[in-house]
């Protein structure tokens, strides 16, 4: 059952069309990397994705009960979250903030979610720790706890791994496939790494300003494009 | 004299609790405000505020009245701008600023002249505190505070990550207007004691000591609410004392506090 489907989508800056043609659908327990060059549209998909641009045309459905708030969102990091005095299980907890409803505070069901998912992400220990104070693959696991607390369903991640030392970023991308396995959350990744894409990845999503391939990962391996786009290497 | 002489004055019961309230509103809101890069909204509006009391004394109108409407459409305003790419944030905040001190001064100078009422806006005093002023002051106040503790889970994940945030469901643009509303009327009820000139250093002074040497939200907000309502009580009472003006000193104790707090900072 399709849990995600973008139907003939163009979204557009200031009228002007950034990204256009996209038609793609995600089964439940998929995982898709977005690939493509910088000022593609990638990063314009998400912000389509996550409900915080409206498609100028076209659509995007959700399906298997999923609501646009139920996306477990990891933003790019920005320079504003490095020097902020926030500890971790303050961060993670912030993940439970669609599950509040009308209520103006967290409960105890919110408080042993945050709990289960920085136990799950090997950051439980850090829990009282500063934010500020973590290495940039302890901070990345603790935006994918928060993530993971914001649902159930669909992950949403841009660009998980970058400025990652290669070790932190094994160890991201093996979480997030856990994740993926484990409790069948379709995956959803913008990613500069095409290699780790094709070996980590069950679909691809090419974007150049349009939709360029989407497919099966192996079928995106032995297609003209990502021999080009690989550095003409064979993985 | 002694502190209890000193509180036996009615005048100085109500600065005291008038002051104790706003400095505990300034330091809650200011956490977020520095954090969210938008201390200078708090100089600005001070400087919007000045120009509005100025006018209202000028047309013999309530101060209050007049600036706290004003205040707070401005603070909406300004948050507009600085969101919107193509006015520059912090150029638009000079602009409006400067031309609220203009107006300020210009009908000053039409009407009464440079007298002490004026200078009182300026530089603050404890005695301009009328006792109307002082019901409106406690009760904003206790609004300012009750909405921040009610919304404090969302008002940290908009000041974290407004992004996830918004991701999320939550509506960002509702609760950054409520922080700069909220601003816009501590900034206004702060005014008349600390002077427009000062008012903002109340709001950014003691988050900054706190950041210096806590490290997670929450004990940043109750250390910038105790270092704000210390330095307050500290400053009013050495001004008693040493006749020194009231804004002035409560901001010179937040620097010498703010020194103290880097110095353990860097220890750390």
């Amino acid at each position: 059952m399709a849990i995600l489907e973008c139907r003939d989508l163009s979204l557009a800056y200031d009228g002007k069309t950034v990204l256009e043609g996209v038609s793609f659908s995600l089964n439940t327990g998929d995982y898709l990397c977005i690939v493509g060059e910088n000022g593609s549209g990638k990063s314009t998909l998400v912000k389509g994705l996550l409900g915080l641009k409206a498609p100028e045309h076209g659509s995007i459905v959700f399906g298997d009960g999923l609501k646009a708030t139920e996306i477990g969102y990891l933003p790019q990091q920005t320079q504003l979250q490095r020097d902020f005095p926030a500890s971790v299980r303050e961060v993670v907890l912030s993940g439970c903030l669609n599950s509040l409803g009308r209520r103006l505070h967290y409960n105890r069901d919110d408080r042993e979610r945050a709990r289960m998912n920085m136990e799950r992400m090997g950051v439980e220990e850090l829990a009282e720790r500063s934010y500020q104070e973590l290495s940039g693959g302890q901070q990345q696991r603790v935006l994918l706890a928060r993530a993971l607390c914001a649902t159930k369903k669909l992950l949403l991640l841009d660009e998980p791994v970058t400025g990652l030392d290669p070790v932190a970023t094994g160890e991201m991308y093996n979480l997030i496939k856990l994740v993926n396995l484990c409790d069948d959350i379709t995956v959803v990744m913008v990613s500069h790494d095409i290699h780790a894409a094709v070996r980590y990845a069950t679909h691809i999503l090419h974007l150049g300003q349009r939709q360029i391939f989407f497919g099966k990962a192996a079928a995106y391996r032995e297609s003209d494009l990502a021999r080009r786009f690989l550095g003409g290497n064979r993985i | 004299m002694t502190i209890l002489q000193m509180l036996s004055y009615h005048f100085m019961q109500r600065a005291l609790v008038v002051g104790v309230l706003v400095s505990l509103c300034a330091a809650l809101l200011g956490v977020s405000l520095v954090l969210k890069r938008y201390s200078m909204i708090g100089d600005g509006l001070s400087h919007v505020g000045f120009g509005a009391l100025a006018v209202a004394t000028a047309l013999h109108l309530a101060p209050l009245a007049v600036a706290v409407p004003v205040v707070v459409l401005t603070a909406v305003l300004l948050l507009r701008l600085s969101e919107s790419r193509r006015v520059k944030g912090d150029a638009a905040i000079a602009l409006i600023s400067s031309s609220a001190l203009a107006i300020g001064v210009i009908s000053v100078s039409l009407t009464t002249g440079m007298n002490t009422e004026v200078s009182s806006y300026m530089f603050g005093s404890i005695l301009s505190l009328s006792r109307p002023d002082a019901v409106l002051s406690v009760a904003l106040s206790a609004a300012v505070l009750l909405l921040f503790v009610l919304y404090y889970p969302r008002l940290f994940a908009v000041t974290f990550d407004e992004g996830f945030a918004r991701a999320t469901g939550t509506r960002a643009q509702l609760y950054n207007t409520l922080l700069a509303v909220l601003t816009a009327v501590t900034v206004v009820l702060g005014m008349r004691m600390m002077g427009a000139l000062l008012i903002s250093s109340l709001i950014i002074f003691p988050a900054l000591s706190a950041m210096r040497v806590c490290r997670s939200f929450r004990s940043v907000v109750i250390c910038a609410a105790i270092v704000s309502v210390s330095c307050f009580l500290l400053g009013v009472t050495a001004s008693f004392f040493l006749e020194t003006p009231t804004g002035a000193s409560i901001v010179a104790v937040n620097l010498l506090c703010f020194a103290a707090f880097s110095l353990a900072g860097i220890r750390k």
